[in-house]
């Protein structure tokens, strides 16, 4: 018998190229900053030196409410004593359409989100495991093996996972910058759509998301506009994940692409419109994985409704979703809350970094800013960016997401998450960072320790490489629960 | 430039099947004690209904549980939140118990090696992304079941080769024909990555025994390609022979830790145990640890709702609720069984003797007008139309045999039951009355058979596609 060693290395072969692939995305230093949080995470009495968690886009700020509303409607459970009745036919439902009373739900609420300004048709609704899924399913609808498709830069990593891992479509990046605040730009769009035909690759579609992650900005009319005139004039898809629609706590308004293709200037074969929606981030219901698929083209419908197969919502979850998104009452106030306290939270974010002389891009939606720490750098290298980023978790011990993992083309700037913690986390790492930001620093021995150039408070910062650690080959992911909930009883 | 993918524009997610036109039809004319009593009766959905009784107590008595509480505080927040796609601890810890009781406690699962998916439909699908490439193949025990050439073929790019099975020997798998398929996929040029067996069988509803399972690991020792077991029906066996997991055929060959130990993986569900398909709740155990990282991270493409594995941890953790709901539950089946099979038996109809599933492979090879394909489904609309029942016909599950019929029997109450038997009694007594009065079964009867059964279309049929299609289930 050949050695352990041996066949253990045979074995992969015998494995697919995906399963031996990293097409998952997860050496990125994106899970990095998560790994380290893991480890040592803050809380508030069992270990106030961890790190705190801004690495996660999460929307912790409205659970009173949708909390309140479950317990006075027990009868949307199928479980309790007032809605049992429910639970066999519930139980068995497994049609692929989805419950209808849970499509009307959903674009109900789609509509609200949008101010009632558009109305969504409940049969266009597909169902998926969450966005993640839903991109996914878009992707292997859209394009073949070897296809491409546009996404504006900087972008949400787990892209690079969603639409190319299992399906084999590639990405190529629309790069946008600070010169202009990152707006997508005509230039930009051709620069990208030919560099994919220089390289041979079919361009099949242009993804955007619209509020960005991670800038926290909305699109403006023009943009949009001149968006679904070049993907018409180029005959491609338009997706857009309107994941975020409902953080949107500041002018300008959300306009969402359903809209424009309304507008009487715009001709648009709609055949190419297809959105992404999710309840992950407006309602703050990740775990619940209600992932949505929204086309204009019929034989999308059909065909990702089929593939819907593979990641259907939970029938318990459409059941109790049906019943709370039809609740008019409570979807306009959920709506109106989230925004005011979502806009709370950054309006004190915002406030307290640039007290220390750190701006964010100007942002009205989200549930993170776009910091720039370029004046913070020694050089603008993404070399520079990491090393202030294994400063910013090792010393500062704050989980913050580096732009390059973004694929930001310009090193500095980071993307941090204020909705995800209680009000009082948050205020210990603004004042982590302010601390950090206003404490001189001392010059170790080994690289060379360079000034940063001069903050607006005219102090000096030098950096001392980290000492080298060594971070051990993680194969499973991190963990994104905290290990105080009572839901874990054991940490793997 | 075509606009949507070859996958979206192609077929192979199977839909244009019979076995989803009979779904069709029945939407179109339920069965309804009340308001539809000659309506179709839907016999073509394995579905377990029996047992519902037992989760809807355990719920009234559990109400902390029902209502996003444990130990009387509200986990409603740390639940909307959790997306960790290694799954709720709890959750997983009690599932494997499950499995294990299941399966006598005569083996155990780690529940680190278990990665949990929406549905079978997407455990399946996951679990061969990660062992094959588009164009190479597995090798599948036939007649199988239909939602396979989707869930296995469609986005994966993977072929199937059946390996066929047939009545001179209960269906059961040779070596021959384990053989055959594997050299047909050579012919074919096709890279044979595995063999994938429904054990229980779907639709044949035997327990594969452990001859073929010891003939099954020889063979994918021998080749050096996986094994997976899809176990999905493993809590329904009601009668013996005993339910034989892959897992304990390993166990007794001492075959930890060789080779063959990594290849061998196991697929559940709670979809037909416990008939709570609308949860979606899959799992893929596997002892390779490639696998399970990368079926894990694949997972997040369709992740089980927190909230119901939350609720099915706290029902699962209950082990002696669980053990009570097995064996009540297969007591159940087994009386659901027997049932169909007599009535069957008393209309001259046989099964193939089984002791599992929620449905029985039956015998109707005796119909037809003529041993083909054509008889078989000339003889599945007249059940469909005339008999009024749903019943999945055998080439929709690529049985080699024309005449073969899968009939669920857990889907419905008893006395729909009784219907549909007598429905079928009455329609074989009809077509024995027919032929007897010829007095050969020759080309004349055919043609009489051909008169009466016109004369008996309840209406003007049209059988068209309809545009309305739906989920389809095992």
């Amino acid at each position: 018998m050949s050695s352990i060693m041996g066949w253990k290395q045979q074995q992969h072969h015998l494995l697919s190229k995906i399963a031996n692939s990293d097409g998952h995305s997860e050496d990125s230093l994106y899970f990095d900053g998560w790994k380290a949080y893991d480890k040592d995470p803050y809380h508030p009495t069992q270990n106030p030196n961890g790190v705190i968690q801004m690495g996660l886009a999460e929307n912790q700020l409205c659970f009173d409410l949708i909390e309140d509303w479950t317990k006075r409607h027990p009868e949307a459970s199928i479980c309790t004593a007032e809605g049992i009745k429910g639970f066999k036919d519930i139980a068995t439902f497994q049609d692929y359409h989805g419950l209808l009373t849970f499509r009307k739900a959903v674009a109900n609420f789609m509509g609200k989100v949008r101010g009632g300004r558009v109305t969504f048709d409940p049969d266009r609704i597909v169902m998926s495991g969450g966005a993640t899924g839903a991109q996914e399913l878009l992707a292997f609808c859209l394009a073949d093996p070897g296809d491409a498709f546009l996404v504006p830069s900087p972008y949400y990593p787990a892209f690079d996972r969603d639409l190319r891992w299992r399906t084999g479509v590639q990405l190529f990046p629309v790069i946008c910058e600070s010169s202009n605040n990152f707006k997508i730009t005509m230039a930009a769009l051709e620069d990208a759509y030919r560099k994919a035909q220089e390289a041979n690759v079919r361009v099949k579609g242009l993804l955007i998301t619209n509020p960005s992650n991670p800038l926290g900005t909305v699109l403006d009319r023009d943009t949009l506009k001149s968006l679904v005139r070049f993907i018409n004039q180029k005959n491609i898809h338009l997706v857009c994940d309107e994941i975020y629609a409902a953080t949107v706590f500041n002018h300008p308004n959300f306009i969402s692409i359903s809209e424009i293709i309304n507008e009487e200037d715009i001709s648009c074969n709609r055949d190419l419109i297809h959105l992404v929606y999710s309840l992950s981030k407006d309602m703050g219901l990740p775990g619940f994985r209600v992932g949505i698929v929204y086309s204009y083209n019929d034989a999308v419908v059909n065909c990702g409704r089929k593939m819907s197969s593979f990641g259907l919502v939970s029938s318990q979850t459409q059941y109790l979703l049906a019943s709370m998104l039809s609740d008019n009452e409570f979807v306009e106030r959920l709506i109106e809350e989230s925004g005011k306290r979502l806009a709370t939270r950054h309006k004190v974010f915002t406030a307290k970094l640039l007290e220390v002389g750190i701006t964010c891009l100007k942002s009205n939606a989200g549930l993170f800013c776009w910091m720039d720490l370029r004046p913070l750098l020694k050089e603008s290298t993404v070399e520079a960016e990491m090393a202030l980023w294994r400063v910013i978790i090792d010393e500062v011990k704050l989980n913050v997401s580096p732009g390059s993992s973004f694929h930001c083309t310009e090193p500095g700037w980071f993307r941090v998450c204020f909705a995800n913690m209680d009000s009082e986390t948050m205020e210990v790492a603004l004042q982590r960072i302010q601390s950090f930001v206003r404490k001189p620093k001392e010059a170790a021995e080994v690289p060379v320790a360079v000034k940063a150039k001069p903050l607006r408070n005219n102090l000096r910062l030098s950096f001392t490489r980290t000492r080298s650690r060594r971070f051990e080959e993680f194969v499973m992911s991190p963990h994104l629960i905290s290990p105080h909930s009572p839901l874990v009883s054991a940490r793997t | 430039m075509k606009l949507l993918s070859r996958k979206a524009t192609c077929n192979s997610h199977g839909q244009d099947s019979s076995y989803f036109l009979g779904w069709q039809e029945y939407e179109k004319n339920p069965y309804d004690d009340v308001r539809n009593p000659t309506g179709i009766i839907q016999m073509g959905l394995a579905e377990n209904q029996l047992s519902f009784d037992l989760l809807e107590s355990w719920l009234a008595n559990n109400p902390d549980a029902a209502s996003f509480k444990r130990h009387g505080q509200s986990i409603f927040r740390e639940l909307a939140l959790f997306q960790d796609y290694h799954g709720l601890p709890d959750f997983k810890k009690a599932l494997v118990e499950f499995m294990a009781e299941i399966r006598g406690n005569r083996v155990s699962f780690d529940p680190n090696k278990l990665v949990l998916i929406a549905g079978a439909t997407s455990a399946n699908e996951t679990l061969i992304f990660c062992l094959a490439e588009p164009g190479e193949a597995f090798l599948l025990p036939a007649p199988y079941y239909p939602g396979f050439d989707r869930d296995l073929k469609w986005r994966t790019g993977v072929e199937i080769i059946p390996i066929q099975c047939n009545s001179s020997n209960g269906f059961q798998i040779t070596q021959s024909a384990l053989d055959e398929a594997y050299q047909e996929a050579q012919k074919r040029n096709l890279k044979v990555k595995g063999v994938l067996i429904t054990n229980p069988s779907n639709p044949l509803a035997t327990t594969i025994s452990r001859d073929e399972l010891n003939r099954l690991i020889d063979f994918v020792t021998a080749k050096e390609i996986h094994l997976v077991s899809d176990e999905i029906y493993s809590g329904t066996v009601f009668d013996s022979p005993k339910f034989v997991s892959v897992a304990e055929v390993l166990m007794d060959r001492n075959l930890e830790n060789t080779e063959v130990w990594d290849r061998v993986h196991i697929i559940y569900s709670l979809s037909k145990d416990l008939g709570l398909p609308g949860f979606r709740v899959g799992a893929i155990y596997s002892n390779d640890v490639t696998v399970v990282s990368t079926a894990t991270k694949m997972s997040s493409f369709g992740l089980i709702s927190s909230q119901t594995q939350y609720l099915l941890s706290a029902i699962l953790s209950d082990t002696k609720f669980a053990k009570n709901y097995i064996i009540e539950n297969q007591r159940r089946l087994k009386k659901r069984h027997d049932m169909l099979v007599s009535s069957l038996k008393n209309a001259g109809i046989s099964c193939l003797k089984s002791n599992a599933g929620l449905f029985c492979w039956v015998d109707m090879r005796h119909l037809l007008s003529s041993n083909s394909f054509e008889a078989e489904m000339e003889l599945w609309k007249k059940i469909l139309y005339d008999v009024g029942l749903n019943i999945s016909p055998g080439a929709s599950c690529h049985c080699t045999e024309p005449g073969w019929f899968r009939v669920c029997f857990a889907n419905m109450t008893e006395e729909t039951l009784n219907l549909s038997m007598q429905r079928i009694k009455a329609f074989v007594d009809s077509i024995v009355a027919t032929t007897t009065t010829t007095n050969h079964a020759d080309t004349r009867g055919q043609r009489q058979l051909d008169r009466n059964s016109r004369r008996r279309s309840l209406t003007k049929w049209v059988f068209r596609l309809s545009s309305y299609d739906r989920e389809p289930e095992r």
